[in-house]
């Protein structure tokens, strides 16, 4: 017989654990057998989980702080400008030329506004945003809110945060003009800052653009700021709805004349006159200027919405928007 | 409030004054108690809102004229011509002048159904403009609808078939246009007017005409009897321009006339060039040092950086007024208002008239500024800057500073070159070269060619700069040049001096030991109006 200490009886962690754990007392022993990872995995559970309700007590409704309600007012403070000047001037816009090479037409149009204005632009991609951020001359652009829809961008405070800190957007509803959107928005906009929207309420479905809702009319005429209508050709063919892998395309961006509302004009037909001047400059874009005022003035500028046909046909006439801009021509001989 | 020019009588604690010297500058101590300076106004006001001011214009015509509005009918054809490179100086920061106002004439050309139009830069006998230029002038929209179909062009004034003989006046000067501005229902003119020797008849009677038709006012004697051709009413030059405009007007062409004025803010107020257009005494600390680094730097670099630096220089002027209707009311208004910013007034003439000249003249934009358009700027253009006499009293002395380099743009001033070499090393008599140089320069087939297909002024073109000379060599007894190139200086004729001090002593061999001097400190520029 052997004067051999005997042997502990082979038993595994996870037994000893579960073992512990019928013991009817001194749990704690088992506790320092458990990982410490799994400790501090359930302090965490246990902090993020939301306490039970006793039966028959009635609940609050609490009040989201993400959606239309996030506050974005931390995004207009001077560090996180700072941080947005490093990361639009930084990473955007050098991403964006060489996704999107952006063409800028019309900028000199800008030459006599001062102040704030609303910068109204159709909507095809996620690359919107980011591209004017890149091409809205100074001094708007590093002086800008967008209207960003507030489902999507502020759906939760990740998003929120993100979309506040780099594209410097503020909630916006997208069905209906809140009180507390367009509020935020009029204090801003009389605070100096202006505004990029996209009434169109969101991106294209099919490459052809939706009717403009009222928001930046309304704007427009709550604070007495011109809306600058803008259009965007080719953001569809980087980014289009419903795909997630950018590819190179060439764009272009086209500001108009500003639009100063009329004496007792309502939002209603201010909005109409925003499309109207965003469907001349999609015209001029894809003609050329004089075309463009022509066809404006006969009342005869394509419209943005596209022809009322089946889905493939409107899809085929979107061909005939090509543009069509003449290339550079050779002194003519003598 | 923008403080009116005035004349300063400079005494023992005035500063050294700022005399532009090409693409650099100098500043000279000038003697006090018997020196005075002309300090150019400060920019008036400009127009708050330019583009509706231009719709108003439009739409409410001076003179006998109709609205545009009822002017343009469909089916109609359309001339817009438009004052070229010359216009303005230097070059305005986007957008061009030119621009608004063709934009807003297409604007309602286009609500109107024309259909027909073309767009002609009126350059006479200068040389055509780049692609760059006129989309500077007119706006990429602009230029994108109209040049590719051939329907924005420059005027060709040796096209024999595309100008038209329209008629003579009583003193026998043809009058001959470009053809299809002729044919047109109607020609709008879209003139910028720098100094009041711009607009009116001039710009259709010489911008769209040809040689045959310039050369009748383009010479030694009506240049001789302009004093000065800045003053519309004792410069031949117009007398002939109008007799012309008249037989334009009797022959059934309609010009709607469009001119506009802009403020003299050449520099800016802001930027290390804004010290440019302050008078000395209130240069700043900051104001200082930038002059002092700027000298330096530009005195190290090499003239071709310190081109492309200047000629890089686009002006923040900005329109003052627009008046648009019949040729003759317009001008009178735009005249006035060109004064409002221009005029100072100077009184008496004093022996000596300085000036500093800077690196742009109506012909260099974009080019070298040689020593025939040197001395065209200052005995051409700043000595011609005065209303009732001169600020030099006749045989007086005019000194200029400037490098006068012998330097010339190849492309640009190929007959310049020649002659400097072949004309004024033979003589500088205006009246002789006229009569014994001049037509076989002007009808040279390949300065023609060049002309026309490249972009060089035309053969003609450095006689008439040396004519623009004219009225100053007929008034004065001496020109000196500070710090020029010795031989260009000689062979302008001109006696060259390193310093002004220099000049000054030089001078005083013709008017005298105690002679006065008026310093012309233009830019920006200013309009003496002498009693």
């Amino acid at each position: 017989m052997s004067n051999a200490t005997p042997s502990r009886m082979p038993i595994t962690r996870k037994q000893a654990t579960k073992l512990i754990r019928k013991l009817p007392v001194n749990r704690s022993v088992g506790n320092s057998v458990v990982r410490r990872g799994g400790s501090i995995g359930r302090i965490v559970k246990t902090l993020l989980t939301e306490p039970t309700v006793p039966n028959g007590v009635k609940v609050l409704a609490k009040e989201s702080k993400v959606g239309a309600n996030y506050d974005t007012d931390w995004a207009r403070s001077y560090p996180a400008r700072a941080a947005r000047v490093l990361l639009v001037e930084g990473l955007v816009r050098p991403v964006i030329d060489i996704l999107a090479t952006p063409t800028v037409y019309g900028d000199d149009r800008l030459t006599d506004i001062e102040g704030p204005v609303v910068f109204a632009a159709n909507h095809h991609s996620h690359i919107d945003t980011p591209l004017m951020l890149s091409v809205i001359p100074e001094p708007w652009r590093h002086h800008l809110f967008i209207g960003a829809a507030a489902d999507y961008f502020f759906g939760n405070q990740i998003t929120s945060t993100l979309s506040a800190l780099v594209i410097g957007a503020i909630p916006i509803e997208r069905t209906k003009v809140t009180r507390n959107s367009a509020d935020q928005a009029a204090v801003l906009l009389d605070d100096g800052w202006s505004m990029l929207i996209f009434p169109e309420g969101g991106r294209s479905p099919d490459g052809w653009g939706q009717q403009f809702r009222g928001g930046a009319a309304y704007l427009s005429l709550r604070c007495n700021v011109p809306v600058v209508p803008v259009h965007l050709e080719g953001t569809g063919k980087v980014l289009r709805k419903g795909k997630n892998v950018p590819r190179l395309h060439p764009t272009s961006v086209t500001f108009g004349k500003p639009i100063m509302p009329n004496e007792g004009e309502d939002s209603r037909h201010l909005a109409i006159r925003i499309e109207e001047a965003v469907a001349a400059l999609a015209d001029e874009s894809a003609t050329d200027w004089w075309q463009a005022r022509r066809r404006a003035a006969a009342g005869e500028t394509p419209s943005l919405h596209g022809p009322e046909a089946g889905s493939w046909r409107r899809s085929w006439s979107l061909d005939d928007r090509k543009r069509t801009r003449k290339g550079k021509r050779n002194w003519p001989e003598v | 409030m923008p403080r009116p020019g005035f004349v300063l009588d400079v005494d023992r604690s005035t500063p050294p004054i700022l005399f532009h010297h090409g693409e650099g500058f100098r500043l000279e101590r000038l003697p006090a108690g018997r020196s005075r300076v002309i300090y150019p106004s400060e920019p008036i006001e400009a127009l708050k809102n330019p583009d509706a001011a231009i719709r108003d214009a439009l739409v409410n015509p001076i003179g006998d004229s109709e609205p545009l509005t009822a002017l343009l009918k469909p089916g109609m054809k359309l001339t817009i011509a438009f004052d070229d490179i010359s216009l303005p100086l230097p070059p305005m920061k986007r957008p061009d002048i030119r621009q608004r106002v063709i934009e807003a004439v297409l604007d309602l050309a286009a609500a109107a159904g024309v259909d027909d139009v073309m767009l002609i830069a009126a350059l006479a006998l200068h040389r055509r403009m780049t692609e760059a230029e006129l989309r500077h002038a007119v706006g990429d929209r602009v230029y994108d609808a109209f040049a590719p179909d051939g329907r924005l062009i420059n005027h060709d004034a040796e096209d024999p078939d595309n100008l038209l003989y329209i008629g003579s006046t009583e003193q026998g000067e043809e009058v001959e246009i470009n053809k299809r501005a002729a044919d047109s229902d109607l020609i709008i003119y879209v003139n910028i007017n720098l100094v009041s020797m711009d607009g009116g008849w001039k710009s259709t009677a010489t911008g769209l005409a040809s040689y045959r038709s310039l050369r009748h006012h383009h010479n030694v004697r009506t240049m001789q009897h302009s004093k000065s051709f800045m003053d519309q009413h004792k410069s031949e030059l117009h007398s002939a321009n109008w007799r012309m405009g008249k037989v334009l007007r009797d022959s059934g062409i309609k010009v709607f006339q469009i001119e506009t004025t802009m403020n003299n803010n050449v520099f800016g107020t802001e930027g290390p060039m804004s010290v440019l257009q302050k008078r000395e005494w209130e240069w700043s600390l900051k104001d200082r040092v930038t002059m002092a680094g700027m000298k330096t730097a530009l005195d190290l670099m090499p003239s071709r950086t310190k081109r492309s630096i200047f000629q890089g220089w686009q002006a923040p002027h900005a329109m003052t007024s627009v008046q648009a209707g019949e040729v003759e009311a317009v001008h009178k208004l735009t005249t006035e208002n060109v004064y409002k910013q221009h005029l100072v007034q100077v009184e008496g003439q004093t022996d000596i008239l300085t000036m500093g000249l800077p690196y742009i003249s109506p012909y260099n934009v974009n080019s070298i500024l040689n020593p025939i358009l040197v001395a065209c700027l200052g005995l051409g253009y700043f000595f011609n800057l005065y209303r009732g006499k001169p600020p030099v009293r006749e045989g007086g002395v005019v000194i200029m500073s400037h490098p006068t380099p012998w330097e010339f743009h190849p492309v640009h001033h190929p007959s310049y070159i020649d002659f400097f070499e072949q004309v004024l090393s033979v003589t500088t008599d205006p009246l002789r070269i006229e009569a014994e140089f001049e037509k076989s320069f002007a009808e040279d087939e390949w300065y023609r060619h060049l002309y026309r297909t490249s972009y060089a002024y035309h053969g003609v073109h450095p006689f008439y700069m040396w004519y623009w000379c004219s009225h100053a060599l007929q008034h004065v007894g001496e020109v000196i040049i500070v710090g020029g190139d010795v031989r260009a200086v000689r062979r302008l004729g001109f006696k060259p001096a390193s310093t002004l001090q220099d000049a000054l002593e030089m001078a005083s061999d013709v008017v005298g030991r105690d002679a006065t001097i008026t310093h012309l400190h233009n830019p920006p520029i200013l309009m003496a109006d002498v009693s």
